[in-house]
């Protein structure tokens, strides 16, 4: 049998790899917080009446703050699994950038929870009579925001990992630094359903990405040292 | 033996956990193709200096030199130089062994699948590449994480109680391999309550670097790190 090319046994593919193949195969761990945002939308309008006038005003709010809920919901698991069973140590260990391999886990944790979450936000955007100026912002908006979400809760379980209860730990480091993108984000959905411009704040989802790329990896790498030392 | 490059060397080295020195003045001197085994009670330390070999933890006072360079310059060479199979095996439920073995291949840059399979054959898992690990037993999880010693190019083999789990021929097979890598030149450092069988084996009990209170008092104004 041929070697692989180094590109395709590069640590990072590795990981990459072996993770999204984790995940796929963990389906209930993938799809409880899709199935939290599908549910928690589908009850907004039985709990409020079909108004659509009412529904239109809100739908923006309560998409962004349940797609914020639903990534908040699958933090926990991102870096758990590896430590309880030892493999973050070998990944620590590797003569490989653990920020790389990092980034790869954080891709893969996009993949599965940011990614979908986009792809059904337009759906339940419907559900809740958004108008139809709003769609594009609504995929644009969320496809940025979950990704930056991503990034930066990975910082927040990563110091949280060796904690037997973190969960509750990871909302209250997370969320501070999850509501400029909540604002923003909602506030796209909410300018392009009233018509106007929404350059403005995919703008600044895009610069809070593009920060939380650069800085986020570096810091869960080096929480993940701390977190495995103690 | 002493002709044997020195690899591995720990100049005074200390480790306090929870306020309570584990070791102290701990000076030792690896070399290559040794057989180490350490010694010590339960709670001694033996599993925290073997992370802190493996650079896994670095809370430690002293010194540690890879090849006469300090491990903090040396650390990637180190690092391409180290097999370590800890306490938790490290090895993924709900993949199959040989999933779970590619991932350490692509670690060392890449193995082929054929090799990998050969691994898993040699310590006796050959028919269950595929298999889910979930459904294999405790040894049979040993041998999967065992079968990377097969296909490793690391000099140093750090190993926390791989014997944990093993049958009688499992314990013989891992023996040999210890034997063999130490005769092509290898470290091994291992951990075992077990008494090993392996030619020219050593020992490094840490009951004897233990700290009692008193010297801990002298101790505090000592310079470390």
């Amino acid at each position: 049998m041929v070697k692989s090319s180094p590109l395709a046994s590069s640590l990072f593919w590795a990981t990459f790899k072996r993770d999204l193949v984790l995940a796929f195969r963990h389906k209930g761990d993938m799809l409880n917080p899709l199935v939290f945002f599908l549910i928690a939308i589908t009850m907004i309008p039985l709990a409020l009446g079909p108004e659509k006038a009412v529904l239109m005003r809100i739908a923006p709010g309560i998409i962004w703050v349940m797609a914020l809920l639903a990534t908040l919901l699958s933090l926990d698991s991102l870096f758990r699994s590896d430590f309880d069973d030892g493999s973050l140590e070998q990944l620590l260990i590797a003569p490989y950038p653990l920020t790389l391999s990092v980034m790869a886990k954080i891709l893969v944790h996009w993949l599965a929870t940011g990614l979908p979450l986009t792809l059904m936000a337009p759906l339940l955007g419907v559900m809740l009579s958004l108008p139809a100026s709003a769609f594009a912002a609504l995929c644009y908006s969320l496809l940025l925001g979950t990704a930056a979400m991503s990034l930066i809760g990975a910082v927040g379980a990563a110091l949280t990992v060796s904690l037997r209860k973190g969960g509750v730990l990871i909302s209250l480091i997370v969320m501070p630094l999850y509501i400029p993108i909540l604002i923003f984000g909602a506030s796209a959905v909410q300018t392009a359903a009233l018509g106007e411009a929404y350059n403005m704040q995919l703008a600044v989802l895009g610069a809070g990405l593009a920060i939380a790329l650069l800085l986020a990896p570096l810091a869960a790498a080096g929480a993940l040292r701390v977190s495995v030392n103690a | 033996m002493t002709a044997a490059p020195v690899l591995l060397e720990l100049r005074n080295v200390a480790c306090e956990r929870d306020e309570r020195f584990l070791f102290g003045q701990l000076n030792a001197s690896f070399y290559a193709a040794q057989v180490v085994q350490i010694l010590g009670p339960n709670g001694s330390g033996k599993t925290t200096l073997l992370r802190i070999l493996a650079g896994v933890s670095k809370d430690f006072y002293g010194d540690i030199f890879w090849q006469s360079r300090p491990l903090k310059d040396a650390a990637w060479e180190y690092a391409n130089d180290l097999l370590y199979l800890g306490h938790l095996p490290g090895i993924k439920k709900t993949l199959t062994p040989l999933e779970n073995l590619r991932w350490y291949a692509a670690v060392q840059g890449g193995v082929a699948d054929a090799d990998l399979i050969r691994s898993l054959a040699e310590v006796q898992l050959a028919g269950y590449e595929d298999t889910p690990c979930y459904r294999l037993s405790a040894g049979q999880l040993r041998r999967v994480a065992l079968a990377r010693l097969a296909f490793s190019n690391a000099k140093v083999w750090v190993l926390d109680e791989p014997f944990t789990a093993l049958d009688k021929s499992g314990v013989a097979e891992l023996e040999a391999r210890l034997a063999a890598h130490a005769a092509d030149g290898g470290l091994v450092l291992v951990t075992s309550h077990q008494d090993i069988n392996v030619p020219d084996l050593q020992w490094l009990n840490l009951l004897d670097f233990s700290v009692d209170a008193q010297s801990l008092n002298s101790r505090e104004d000592a310079p470390y790190g």
